[in-house]
């Protein structure tokens, strides 16, 4: 992959810690997303990712360090946040869908009371987005009666409705019965080829490989490897990467000796 | 124990133990049955005794006489019944908004909010409501030497409704507090700012969640209602308790009061019934 060091940046953090009380969660970040680039971080429960990620739109205060977001300083304290928001589109693990509103009303509430868009114009949007994510026939439904899987693709189409420069995922798809899966991660692989700015948190090695055009691993709370998807997933460099990938491939197998494993990727 | 006496009188054996009473002697299913008609059969004897006991005449006459209770109408609904509900509305709407702002000082970021809140609630919770009323009613009369201005409403309302806003607070802060907490995070993640996420998302999910606590409130309020009678309404402002207590002085009969507590309960039960439906949706939805 080329990495075009004169393209604009849609993420850029800079040497990023985060404590929680006395815990380091984060131990000095560095890390990009350029326009348009489809970026995956992997790593095991617990190293930072969700936390990285929750950074990086100020859901969490950075302990340290700096995060721009298209060139704008979004830990400056003076910084409009909520305007930075309206451009970051974010998609939770657990949807977040708000129950008391129809599907419709979910995609239209922000449009209106946020961007400030007409009835008629925000709910032409939002049957526009939800016809996107292969919806349409759920305009009236309410979240409760939704599969998982077209809970988060609601999720997915209200972030979208925003018209976001740029789109945060935190495991979209792990509270998802496996069945569901696939609608969902079809839906990021069009959004993904539309050209959408995208950073993912995911335990998904198939969908990392063949849609991400860079794989960050992380470990520990840093960043321990990254590069293209045939580099970070298919030859690591970092015992740690290999270590979590074995894990995570054969996690029947995940507690087998270290030499015995050698003797299996043989 | 338990397991050999289920298997009956049979099955005695070495580790038997010997009862106390011959009841547990029998096999379950007839002890139950035989328990069972005793409480029935108490039950039987307690009846007969109250109907042979109470002088019933007496009671028609000084409780459910109709004679009594026809010049009562249409008052007591059209007035008494009416200003109740009123004052209950007045009440409780008063109380629902400030609950609601003192709900979200407790849950405020700046501290002197928060005790702020704190003291006015604990305040109001350890007042008695009678003295509170006696104060609006009385107190600030002899103090200032006027009556607050809209008098009797200004009394009654703030008499009912800055108690009630005690309660009402921390019931909505518990609503507010069981909404989960992603769904303030994808509010803000919308480009929503605090105050709008709370009022677009959270503030509606908190008053869903609460509406049976509400409702018991509203219930309780009701009855409260009954206290205004001691601010020496006038005529047109009776509510219930001071309209079965007026007439009752009139008809030298307590008829009045019997009328006026069935009327409390054509408020009370429909929404205690309202309340039980409401929980048990909630308990299907969970
Ligand atoms: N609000 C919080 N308060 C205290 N500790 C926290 C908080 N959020 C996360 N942590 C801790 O920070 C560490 C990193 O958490 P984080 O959620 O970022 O991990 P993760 O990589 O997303 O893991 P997972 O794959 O399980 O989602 C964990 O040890 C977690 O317990
Ligand atoms: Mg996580």
């Amino acid at each position: 992959m080329t990495l075009d060091t004169n393209h604009d940046s849609a993420i850029v953090v800079s040497d990023l810690h985060k404590y929680f009380g006395d815990l380091e969660v984060l131990k000095g970040i560095d890390f990009h997303v350029n326009r348009g680039e489809v970026v995956c971080v992997i790593g095991p429960s617990g190293s930072g990712k969700s936390t990285l990620l929750r950074c990086i739109n100020q859901l969490e205060t950075a302990t340290a360090g700096q995060v721009r977001i298209s060139g704008v300083d979004v830990t400056d304290p003076d910084v409009d946040i909520d305007g930075v928001r309206r451009r970051i589109g974010m998609v939770f693990q657990q949807f977040n869908l708000f129950p008391h509103l129809s599907v419709l009303r979910n995609l239209t509430i922000a449009q209106r009371r946020v961007l400030g868009r007409g009835r008629a114009e925000a709910e032409r949007v939002a049957r526009e987005t939800l016809s996107k994510v292969g919806l349409d026939d759920k305009v009236d439904a309410y979240p409760a009666q939704l599969s998982g899987g077209q809970q988060q693709r609601v999720a997915i189409a209200r972030a979208l409705a925003m018209g976001p420069d740029l789109m945060l995922f935190d495991e979209p798809t792990s509270a998802l019965d496996p069945e569901l899966v696939g609608d969902v991660l079809a839906v990021m692989r069009d959004l993904a080829r539309d050209g959408m700015t995208m950073m993912v948190v995911t335990h998904e090695m198939a969908f990392a490989r063949d849609v991400a055009d860079r794989v960050v691993f992380m470990d520990g709370g840093v960043v321990v490897e990254e590069g293209t998807p045939d580099e970070v997933l298919g030859a690591p460099e970092h015992p740690r990467t290999r270590d979590f990938l074995f894990r995570v491939l054969n996690p029947t197998r995940a507690h087998a000796q270290p030499d015995e494993r050698a003797a299996d990727e043989d | 124990m338990a397991l050999s006496q289920d298997r009956g009188p049979d099955v005695g054996g070495p580790l038997r133990r010997r009862s106390w009473s011959p009841l547990a002697s029998m096999p379950r299913t007839r002890r139950t049955r035989v328990v069972r008609g005793i409480q029935y059969a108490v039950f039987v004897v307690l009846l007969v005794a109250v109907v042979l006991t109470v002088d019933w005449p007496t009671i028609r006459e000084g409780y459910f006489n109709l004679d009594k209770a026809r010049p009562l109408f249409p008052e007591v609904l059209t007035t008494a019944l009416k200003n109740t509900l009123i004052y209950t509305a007045m009440g409780f709407a008063f109380g629902l908004v400030l609950g609601l702002v003192l709900a979200l000082m407790r849950l405020s970021q700046v501290a002197p909010y928060r005790w702020l809140a704190n003291i006015y609630i604990e305040f109001f919770r350890g007042i008695p409501l009678l003295l509170w009323l006696f104060f609006l009613g009385y107190g600030v009369p002899t103090a200032t030497g006027r009556q607050l201005p809209f008098s009797p409403y200004s009394a009654i309302v703030l008499g009912l409704g800055m108690p009630a806003a005690a309660y009402l607070a921390e019931t909505i802060r518990a609503g507010i507090q069981a909404v989960p907490k992603g769904q303030l995070e994808a509010a803000r993640s919308l480009g929503m700012s605090q105050p709008r996420a709370m009022v677009s998302i959270v503030i509606p999910q908190a008053f869903r969640i609460i509406i049976p606590p509400l409702t018991n409130e509203l219930i309780v309020l009701t009855k409260d209602s009954s206290l205004v009678a001691i601010l020496g309404v006038t005529v047109g402002t009776k509510e219930l308790t001071k309209f079965g207590r007026d007439e009752l002085n009139t008809l030298v009969n307590a008829t009045p009061l019997v009328v006026a507590g069935l009327c409390y309960l054509l408020i009370t039960i429909p929404l205690s019934l309202l309340v039980r439906r409401l929980e048990a949706r909630n308990a299907r939805a969970r």
